[in-house]
């Protein structure tokens, strides 16, 4: 276990920081938008790691509790009027609350079983959420522009937006960083090598996944308000998106699944990866078998990902890496 | 008598559903592999009959699009899925993932996404009031034909013994002298050309597009774990009961219901029963 006063626990929180820092002192609207997607990315695939990387237990549908997360805190927002902290905070608590409730049945499932349900729950929160009236079924629902002047005007609630997009994914790493650090952490790491075994020696593993379950869903659900708040308007095609819960697994796999640092540089790899060739006439239309070509060629040769590789091959970089 | 009619055309591309969806749990009941190509092949097989049903007779067409659907499965496994085969599920779920982005990446190039449709048709049987076309009919009994031959192969033939074998246990299988991965490659080349066949069969039907594909992969799923994973037969009974829910549902609710129902039996079943319908418990 590394300790707190260690770089590597750092680093991951400080890289985050210092980005957010840096965007925000350049003051600049295109390197804002730019950074948003980027650090949003970074702080989904960090959540998704505490329950894919530490636990072993691969949610294909994640991207679940950034929709309903999403959902809540806009509604609250739209028609409670709710400040936007306030909401994003609430939107957060209720995907951890649903996570919860979803992990009791789920989370008896094991491998490819559970993989298959948490396809199943974010269809069924698609096609629920698009039926559903007070959400505004399938045409979703927008904010009143006159929302935007209690923030100072839409250009300051933009950069606030900002300025917690870079708090919430910042405290998603600090959070992972503390739990792979700690005795919990471990308890999920020994049920990701064998759970059956960590049952025998004292693992409560019912109540350890459920609570990385919750975790890994808050942080999604703060996320999804923010980013609607941002878009000005929230529907269920936009929200449950199983194609982004997959790209995040590939950002998690390509940084290195289990290690802090590794969501954090798959997300940004592979988001950069993607934007050079959408708008390169190359690749343009090819994009996604490139990034497919990537993801087989991670899968089948590099399978601990860019941390667990770098690990690898500089031993010395190890207390640094975590 | 309308809700009859309703449920005669949904059974009848239960049919088909069931067809596909037996491809994914072929492959999974032998190798424990999720296939998450399964959809693209489909949208594949559909490209293929579109093209192969405008020169060709049926009775040529569809058998030509299942050898199409085998051999790129033989492709399929020798490329991504041989060496992730006994690595955990996600190397494998993530490899076969990584196949139906390149499909679809590459099929979204060459076909753009406009939706196409086959102008076939096989006449309208009339049973008194009932009337049923005659590509559903079809569809359904070339379904029917294929699980059979199916079932002959696996249960009659040596290497049809030698996939269940290895489905059983692979090692003994091995130290038995047969050879795994002959087993293996031979059982995801079934599952792959099942897919693309069920991928022709609806292309009868229904108008698609490269990306319709990921639609029906969805409802195998589904399918697969009501009749319980890695069960053939069970896969044709949960076919025909999804096939049952799409007829009879709009009946009396708004279609898009129709999802929220299936998806929410699906995580039932799931957790319930996740030996599925017909399995132990």
């Amino acid at each position: 276990m590394k300790r707190w006063y260690q770089a590597g626990f750092w680093l991951p929180v400080a890289i985050m920081l210092a980005w957010g820092a840096a965007v925000w002192a350049g003051g600049e609207d295109a390197a804002r938008e730019k950074a948003f997607t980027l650090i949003m990315f970074v702080g989904l695939a960090s959540s998704l790691n505490i329950l894919l990387g530490y636990t072993g237990y691969v949610s294909f549908g994640h991207i679940v509790f950034f929709g309903l997360g999403g959902y809540m805190g806009f509604y609250l927002m739209a028609v409670c009027a709710w400040s936007l902290p306030l909401a994003a905070l609430a939107g957060g608590v209720v995907s951890a609350l649903i996570a919860g409730l979803l992990g009791l049945a789920v989370l008896r499932l094991r491998g490819a079983y559970f993989a298959l349900a948490t396809i199943g729950v974010n269809e069924a929160a698609r096609s629920f959420v698009s039926n559903f009236e007070p959400f505004g079924g399938s045409t979703g629902m927008s904010l009143n522009f006159s929302v935007y002047q209690q923030y100072g005007g839409a250009g300051k609630a933009l950069w606030l937006t900002f300025a917690l997009m870079v708090a919430v994914t910042a405290s998603a790493v600090l959070v992972s960083a503390m739990i792979k650090n700690s005795r919990f952490g471990l308890g999920l790491l020994a049920i990701r090598e064998d759970e059956d075994a960590a049952m025998v020696m004292g693992v409560r593993t019912p109540r350890a996944k459920t609570i990385a379950y919750m975790a890994s869903a808050f942080f999604p659900g703060v996320i999804g308000t923010l980013y609607f708040f941002k878009n000005g308007n929230v529907e269920p095609g936009d929200a449950f998106q199983l194609h982004m819960s997959i790209e995040l697994l590939v950002m998690v796999m390509l940084g290195g699944q289990g290690t802090v640092l590794g969501p954090l540089l798959g997300a940004v790899t592979y988001q950069g990866m993607r934007g050079y060739m959408l708008t390169s006439p190359l690749f343009k239309d090819l994009h996604l078998a490139v990034a497919g070509a990537v993801l087989l060629l991670i899968v089948l040769f590099v399978p601990a990902g860019l941390v667990g590789w770098l690990r690898g091959y500089f031993p010395k970089l190890r207390r640094a890496l975590e | 008598m309308r809700i009859l009619i309703s449920l005669l055309d949904g059974l009848l591309i239960g049919f088909v559903y069931g067809l596909s969806a037996m491809g994914l749990s072929l492959i999974w009941g032998v190798m424990k592999v999720i296939n998450l190509s399964h959809g693209a092949v489909m949208a594949l097989g559909m490209f293929f009959s579109y093209a192969a049903i405008s020169r060709f007779h049926p009775g040529l067409a569809l058998p030509a699009v299942a050898v199409f659907g085998m051999l790129l499965g033989l492709l399929i496994y020798g490329v991504a899925v041989h060496r992730v085969i006994s690595a955990p599920h996600l190397s494998s779920l993530l490899a076969t993932f990584a196949v139906n982005m390149i499909i679809i990446g590459v099929g979204t190039a060459v076909f753009s996404t406009s939706p196409r449709n086959i102008d076939y048709s096989a006449g309208t049987m009339v049973l008194g009031d009932i009337r049923l076309p005659g590509t559903r009919l079809l569809a359904a009994g070339a379904s029917i034909l294929v699980t059979a031959v199916l079932y002959y192969f696996l249960y009659r033939t040596r290497s049809g013994k030698a996939i269940r074998a290895v489905a059983n246990n692979r090692m003994a299988a091995g130290l038995m002298g047969i050879s795994p991965t002959r087993s293996l490659a031979l059982s995801f080349s079934i599952g792959t050309g099942l897919a693309a066949l069920a991928g022709g069969l609806v292309a009868t039907m229904f108008p698609f597009t490269i990306l319709s594909g990921s639609t029906y992969e969805v409802k195998s799923f589904v399918i697969c774990v009501l009749g319980g994973l890695g069960n053939p037969l069970g896969a044709l009974l949960g076919g025909l009961i999804l096939g049952g829910i799409e007829g009879v549902v709009p009946t009396f609710m708004p279609v898009s219901w129709v999802p929220v129902l299936e998806f929410g039996l699906f995580i039932l079943v799931l957790v319930l029963r996740p030996g599925g319908l017909l399995g132990e418990k």
